[in-house]
């Protein structure tokens, strides 16, 4: 039953992209791990951590597009979700450091040796368990969005007002996490980290795993938001978006269906977040940049928004540009990402993906009307012939 | 002819008298001086005391010397040298004259001893020699010392002073350097009450802690009057507390509203989302920063005009650019507002980068001039000319694009294509060069912000970034579309800042303001003063 519903659920393009991020998922561990470094088709294993950032980059623009494309909320606080996300696994990762770090308090991280503190915070309590701070990964960015969002629908705050203040939201974090006595690092934020689940967090099977896992997380978050926007639920969503006053007219509460989608959206960023954490080795108060936040909508918009898998397609792009452009010519990145932004919204609304497909419907259309056109030939060709 | 003759002997004769005097004089000076090696430190109170009667400007370098401990008395004849260097050989100099007086060998000369009390009686002796002083500026510092440091042996000292003194600024303070000192005095209850009253009207924060140390030793029946004093000088510091914070907020809130009123028109008005804003007023500054470079190279004379002619370049360039922008991209866009939020967002990466490529990552020298430096005092306050400028800009600003709005052609064909713009364009208006140019004078008011802002912050490619945040609160806090609405937005804003940093400090401050205005949107999603109307499904 639930393959049934899995199987209506998607369409053929989504269990191509899911396939491809499973195969994914098993080749570039094994090419790491099995290959030997002067093998050609060997992985380095900073690769591999970098593709692993990139598979979460494209979570994070995921999550943007199930309230953007969608619901027609542009968030510009997603990289707020992300980040929280990514400090509550810091948090995790600075406990199993232990009485490793320079201080070799058992207890306490160094930041707050270094700040003279005496015991640990209450809102560090609980999180050298690994499920609490899975549990909090999801739950915390979950339910700042719940509460954001719902003081937000219900008084019906909704097109740039929203955006504007959703990036007041993330500055006013920005600022609250550069403070020292926030308990979280202030500038530095949390880094050094040794292991996660017992595991080396530098080793090769490690970085494989964590890549692994990115992938398998992000196939299964393309799952289910592609089962969310193709359910009963996903069509009212798109309602809202294109006319938000007659849906609610029609008697749905369009604000329980933004906060739905919008709290989910905040948990998937949260996750990916935390996936990223691990990869990149530091979290710091710099993620929550509205700079950042700005760019995962460029990603969204690149990729096609409205699309499940532009979004995933156009965060690889724009990250693997940057990638190689800041290596090359550094100064030109910004001309490059800006121009991006310009003529993304002025030439390529759709995006990358929306685009493509376009082509392919208008050309599947095309065939369509062509044979139809024959047929009716062929059919009227007896006539013609009586 | 024999008239002027007798004027010329005359004044021979006053001429040579008063040299005569003078040589007297400085007879009597160098007597007294030389009393000083004779004496002993016991006596030496007395001996300095005699000195500073005298009166004699000449006096001071001679009581410096002595509290630095450099003068000497050769032993042949007891006479006292001021003695430059030291050595083998000391040089000598005659401290009254300042003459050269030759050099002695070390084992001729003995130091004229001092300690800790006669360098009290030197410090307090000078205090009061420079009261006498001819300078103002002199007298003024010394009263100011006075009243810092009082000293109740100095008492008469000022009160011979204030007797002669006309200029006023120094009279206030020396008045209050009598009424501190004659606390710390052994004279009647009777004066020390008027003292306390003086002090309780005056402006000091010595007044204060001369009040609060004299409180414990203090007689019963002063006693309560101290305590009153003491609560009226609370008082009065806690209203000019406000009043700073009121000051420096107003002047918070000139930047924000500088900063803002330029989206007020592009995002208020014509409802773009114009992100590359903050880069428009960082454009302006760096136009004021290429004026200056200008200025300085080749007319060095107009410095003080750089603002001046910074202001209308700034406008034509930012203007200019955001022309570009409008006819380039924004135009497409129109009806599409969350599109050109991200095409704005990278045309201010670009010019961002631009700038950095240009003139570097590195903060760039703006200076002030010399009509914005420095300050003045008005009550309690310290009110900083570049400050008080920076908010009377903002406010002409202000003032003129209210005018612009209202009363000219062009501000009426604007409203009118943004109140209706099909039927504004059925009238014959030109909708599209009023929406570039709406756009252009938004832009150009950003730029002229940037050549007030110049002033004030680092001129950096970055610069932009820091305000775009905060104009867009402002405009969103005020209203959308009502110019007023930002005036009020961004002073409130402002204040409000600035009366939660004593509590909160600057961060945390800022983080609440946000928090306060991101729960107002919920209760006003239109802003304070919203336009009237219904609402559009948008």
């Amino acid at each position: 039953m639930i393959l049934s519903f899995l199987m209506k659920s998607l369409d053929r393009s989504i269990v191509l992209v899911v396939a491809i991020l499973l195969g994914l998922a098993v080749l570039v561990p094994a090419l790491n791990l099995l290959t030997s470094p002067d093998h050609p088709l060997h992985v380095p294993t900073y690769l591999v951590s970098l593709f692993g950032k990139y598979l979460t980059y494209a979570l994070l623009a995921l999550a943007l597009d199930l309230v953007w494309g969608f619901c027609g909320i542009l968030s510009l606080g997603h990289a707020a979700f992300f980040a929280l996300g990514g400090y509550a696994m810091g948090m995790y990762l600075m406990r199993q450091i232990g009485a490793r770090g320079s201080y070799g308090n058992p207890l306490l991280p160094d930041f707050m040796v270094f700040l003279n503190w005496k015991e640990l915070p209450w809102f560090w309590q609980g999180f050298d368990m690994f499920w609490f701070a899975a549990l909090m990964v999801v739950l915390v960015p979950g339910l700042l969005a719940l509460v954001f969002g719902w003081f937000a629908f219900r008084s019906r705050v909704n097109g740039v007002y929203l955006s504007i203040i959703t990036q007041a939201m993330t500055y006013a974090l920005l600022l609250a996490f550069f403070r020292n006595d926030m308990g979280f690092g202030g500038n530095n934020g949390l880094t050094d980290f040794k292991d996660i689940l017992g595991f080396n967090i530098q080793a090769d099977g490690t970085r494989a795993s964590l890549f692994a896992a990115s992938a398998l997380i992000l196939a299964l978050c393309l799952i289910l938001t592609s089962a969310i926007v193709r359910s009963k639920y996903g069509k009212v969503l798109v309602a809202v978006r294109d006319a938000e006053s007659r849906t609610r007219f029609l008697g749905y509460r369009v604000e329980h269906i933004k906060l739905f989608a919008f709290t989910v959206s905040a948990m998937m960023a949260g996750i990916a977040g935390a996936l990223y954490v691990p990869q990149v080795g530091i979290i710091n108060p710099g993620e929550f940049e509205p700079g950042n936040s700005i760019e995962v909508v460029i990603w969204t918009a690149v990729g096609g928004r409205g699309t499940l898998i532009g979004p995933i397609v156009g965060a690889i792009l724009v990250n693997g540009g940057k990638s190689i452009f800041t290596a090359a010519f550094p100064e030109f990145w910004l001309f490059a990402l800006g121009g991006l932004f310009v003529l993304v919204t002025l030439f390529l609304p759709k995006g990358v993906v929306g685009t493509v497909g376009a082509y392919f419907s208008r050309r599947r259309a095309g065939r369509k009307a062509r044979a139809d056109e024959a047929s009716d030939n062929l059919a009227a060709e007896p006539m013609a012939a009586e | 002819m024999y008239r002027t003759l007798q004027i010329l002997f005359v004044a021979l004769c006053l001429l040579i008298s008063g040299h005569v005097v003078g040589l007297r004089a400085a007879e009597d000076l160098a007597a007294l001086v030389d009393q000083l090696g004779a004496a002993k430190l016991s006596e030496m109170d007395d001996r300095i005391a005699a000195l500073a009667k005298t009166g004699d400007p000449k006096v001071i370098p001679v009581l410096e010397a002595l509290g630095e401990g450099e003068l000497y008395q050769r032993k042949s004849d007891g006479k006292v040298f001021l003695v430059k260097s030291g050595g083998a050989d000391l040089e000598l100099v005659d401290p009254v004259t300042g003459a050269d007086a030759g050099a002695a060998p070390k084992a001729a000369l003995q130091k004229i001893k001092v300690n800790n009390a006669v360098r009290r009686a030197v410090r307090s002796a000078l205090g009061g020699l420079t009261l006498f002083s001819d300078d103002a500026g002199a007298r003024l510092k010394a009263a100011q010392s006075m009243l810092q440091a009082p000293n109740a042996d100095a008492l008469d000292a000022i009160e011979t002073a204030l007797a002669s003194e006309r200029d006023t600024t120094v009279r206030q303070v020396l008045d209050e350097a009598r009424a501190v000192t004659l606390l710390l005095s052994d004279r009647s209850d009777d004066e020390k009450r008027r003292a306390i009253t003086l002090l309780a009207e005056g402006s000091g924060r010595t007044g204060l802690a001369v009040l609060t140390s004299t409180l414990a030793s203090a007689d019963a029946s002063l006693k309560a009057d101290i305590e009153a004093a003491i609560d009226r000088i609370e008082q009065r510091e806690a209203f000019w507390n406000a009043g700073q914070n009121v000051w420096y907020g107003m002047s918070l809130g000139s930047v924000l509203l500088l900063a803002a009123i330029g989206l007020a028109i592009t995002f208020g008005v014509m409802g773009i989302i114009n992100m590359a804003h903050g880069e428009m007023v960082m454009l302006g500054a760096y136009t004021t920063f290429l004026v200056q470079e200008v200025i300085r190279s080749s007319y060095p004379g107009l410095f003080d005009w750089s603002l001046a002619i910074a202001l209308p370049l700034a406008f034509l360039v930012t203007g200019f650019v955001g022309l570009v922008i409008e006819r380039g991209v924004i135009r497409f866009l129109y009806g599409r507002p969350l599109e050109t939020l991200l095409a704005t967002w990278g045309i201010s990466l670009i010019l961002q980068q631009a700038v950095r490529s240009i003139f570097g990552p590195t903060n760039r020298e703006v200076g002030n001039p010399s009509w914005m430096s420095g300050a003045f005092e008005f009550g309690g306050l310290t009110i900083t000319w570049n400050r008080l400028w920076i908010i009377v800009f903002a406010l002409a600003v202000f003032a003129a694009l209210l005018f612009l709005l209202k009363k000219t052609s062009m501000g009426l064909r604007m409203r009118a294509v943004t109140q209706n713009r099909r039927m504004a364009s059925s009238m014959g208006i030109r909708t599209p060069w009023v929406d570039a140019l709406t756009f252009a004078l938004g832009s150009g008011i950003a730029g002229i912000a940037g050549v007030a802002l110049s002033q004030i912050d680092n001129v950096s490619p970055n610069l932009g970034q820091g305000y775009i945040i905060d104009s867009f609160m402002v405009v969103v806090f005020g209203g959308v579309g009502n110019l007023w609405g930002t005036l009020v937005g961004a002073f409130s804003l402002g204040i409000l800042n600035k009366f939660l940093e004593p509590y909160a400090g600057a961060v945390l401050g800022k983080i609440l303001v946000l928090v306060l205005i991101i729960l107002f949107i919920q209760k006003k999603p239109r802003g304070l003063f919203a336009l009237k109307g219904r609402a559009v499904d948008a």
